[in-house]
């Protein structure tokens, strides 16, 4: 063992060129994903002739503080002039709601489809799986119908509701509960447990890292939608942040307030991140003390 | 404390009968054995007396009431599983209390019933850990006391030390029987493990392909047995069977070795029946029974005693010998077999040969 070790450590530094290649590479994709988010920041630190000025400086400028109290507090000049606070609001309502209401539907559905049995279980569950394939934008104009008919337009509901159903999750947890032994069911039904009681007691405390797991693909999901909020918000005061972004732009290059845009991308770009760094450290505990 | 008792009891999936009609009933406080290959029902049997599965007819009843309708929390059981089924999200103390706290028991009597039953299992050190820090016995000894604490009129056992190693196997044994003769709980414990039936039971049922072959004391059985089925599954290793044609008053058993049929048995006999002859009924040498020269094939000695397993006539034999007369591989010996320790079985049922009741 100590050998073939050794071994492989030469082999590892005989190779500089390689090593050389490799990590230039790896530079390379990592200058190439960071260098957007790295200027649309300049930006956001910088006043709209800074910027408009050929060639652009590289290395933040002083307005920082300025530019995101203008866009948090008031908006854009132009364009649209919702202050980004309301929006980054929306925004949080919207993808919380859709990401937890997602999370409810789908662990209950998957807990029926699963634990009982009723007629027409199958086609059911089918019915579930086969709306897999009917992507938002598909029947996007009859929910826009049946959402305006119902007086949705410009209300959380209606931005929240037509995006709940998920059958991935629904599938994600049926999946999961097929993996935990029949016995614990029987030994729950032998100790007294009703079968809602066994859903707290048992499979929700299960599907703790599940859970978590989805809370932040859905999140994500939910923060980044466009098309729908874009059609069903009408009023500037429901907007959502990625809508807004939008809405900002209001035509020809040198009319936006590229500066406060810039901010607002930042802004918008903070809380799924957040989110994502905040919940790895419940992924990687749920994953080193997998209960299974 | 109750005793179970079944009237007719089957079960079928569809048209698929896999518990045929059966009839047991099970005394107050008796420690019963239901032992069987895999597949032979005795799982199914104990779900049905759990309330896990439904019996398809026939009835179910504990402590003489008829529980047929009854789920299985109110049937007053507990149950030990496989794989212990304990909840891996809960302490040990969580787990043996869960059932506690479903029927809203006061604190203060779950503390002492969990800590009285985890002072018997010695468990006490573990009431905090999640099942998952435990070891496989120790697992196990967690749902056995979940089971205790409910005070149930029967613990049913399904394979519990089928999961655990040989010699946590054989402690586990040691432990239950003795949980069993402190606690008197009727209990009714299913394994394929003919070892854990002929040392734990009071009683045995051996069940083969739904049907329950026989019932009775763990000796009784092995020195009776009712089948063929019977005396090749209890003992370890398994009797020798030779099939064998009537001659008069004998038994032609191939290789010109003829054995008396006991008078007893001459009226009822049929013309094809089958010897039986448990390996520890083989002794060394031709002195005084009935001379058998097996070609010896290969030798297993344990020690105290050796296995000769060797050919008789294309029918594979193993004698049980003492460990140190071990005869030599490819030798043909002579063994000797006393005409009393003899079974026999009709070919063509299976059944045991008995004399006609007088």
């Amino acid at each position: 063992m100590k050998d073939s070790t050794s071994t492989t450590a030469l082999m590892v530094e005989n190779r500089p060129v390689a090593d050389f290649v490799a990590h230039a590479i790896l530079i390379l994709g990592v200058i190439v994903v960071a260098f957007p988010l790295w200027v649309t920041f300049v930006a956001s630190t910088r006043t709209f002739d800074e910027i408009v000025h050929v060639p652009m400086a590289l290395y933040p400028g002083s307005h920082l503080l300025e530019n995101y109290g203008q866009a948090l507090s008031s908006g854009s000049g132009r364009g649209s002039s919702a202050p980004v606070g309301t929006m980054l609001f929306n925004s949080f309502v919207v993808a919380v709601s859709i990401a937890v209401g997602k999370i409810v539907i789908s662990i209950l559905s998957a807990f029926a489809i699963v634990y009982f049995r009723f007629p027409l279980r199958k086609f059911f569950f089918w019915m579930i799986f086969v709306t897999l394939m009917l992507p938002v934008e598909v029947r996007i104009i009859p929910t826009f119908k049946v959402a305006a008919d119902l007086h949705l337009l410009d209300t959380y509901p209606g931005l929240v509701l037509p995006l709940i159903a998920s059958a991935t999750a629904t599938f994600l947890f049926r999946q999961f509960f097929l993996t935990i032994p029949d016995e614990l069911v029987e030994a729950a039904r032998i100790d007294g447990a009703g079968p809602m009681r066994f859903f707290w007691d048992v499979i929700l405390p299960l599907s703790k890292t599940h859970i978590a797991a989805l809370f932040v693909i859905l999140f994500i999901y939910g923060w980044n939608q466009y098309l729908w909020p874009l059609l069903i918000t009408g009023k500037e005061s429901m907007y959502t942040v990625v809508i807004g972004i939008k809405r900002m732009i209001a035509g020809g290059d040198a009319f936006n307030e590229w500066n406060v845009i810039m901010a607002t991308a930042m802004l918008a770009l903070m809380p799924p991140a957040l989110v994502v760094i905040l919940m790895q450290k419940w992924f990687v505990k749920g994953l080193v003390d997998t209960e299974k | 404390m109750a005793q179970i008792s079944l009237h007719g009891v089957a079960k079928s999936f569809g048209k698929a009968e896999v518990i045929h009609p059966t009839d047991l009933a099970i005394e107050d406080g008796h420690f019963i054995v239901i032992v069987g290959p895999s597949g032979c029902g005795k799982s199914t049997l104990l779900r049905m007396i759990a309330g896990l599965e439904t019996a398809t007819a026939g009835e179910i009843r504990i402590g003489g009431k008829r529980v047929n309708e009854v789920e299985p929390k109110d049937r007053n059981i507990a149950m030990v599983f496989q794989n212990y089924a304990l909840y891996p999200h809960m302490t040990v103390y969580e787990n043996m209390s869960y059932g506690l706290r479903i029927r809203r028991m006061p604190r203060e009597e779950i503390r002492e019933r969990v800590g009285r039953a985890a002072g018997i299992l010695e468990l006490t050190p573990y009431l905090q850990r999640k099942p998952r820090e435990l070891s496989g016995g120790q697992r196990q000894r967690v749902a056995m006391g979940r089971a205790i604490v409910r005070q149930p009129a029967a613990f049913l056992f399904d394979e519990p030390l089928s999961n655990l190693d040989a010699k946590l196997r054989v402690q586990m044994r040691l432990e239950i029987q003795k949980l069993h003769r402190e606690l008197r709980t009727t209990s009714v414990y299913v394994t394929h493990d003919q070892v854990e039936a002929m040392t734990l039971a009071d009683r045995m049922v051996v069940m083969n392909a739904g049907t329950v072959e026989q019932v009775g004391a763990p000796i009784q059985v092995y020195d009776d047995p009712a089948s063929r089925f019977v005396a090749g599954f209890i003992g370890s290793p398994s009797m020798n069977f030779l099939p064998g044609r009537r001659a008069g008053n004998d038994v032609e058993a191939g290789g010109g070795v003829r054995v008396p049929l006991p008078e007893s048995l001459r009226a009822s006999a049929p013309g094809s029946l089958i010897v039986g002859i448990r390996p520890e009924h083989f002794a060394l040498g031709r002195e005084g029974g009935i001379p058998f020269h097996l070609r010896v094939e290969t030798i297993e000695a344990l020690g105290a005693d050796s296995l000769v397993h060797s050919g008789f006539e294309g029918t594979p034999v193993v004698a049980r010998v003492d460990g140190h007369a071990t005869p030599a591989a490819g030798e043909v010996m002579p063994f000797s077999v006393q005409p009393g320790k003899l079974y026999f079985f009709d070919a063509d049922t299976g059944k045991r040969l008995r004399a006609p009741a007088a």
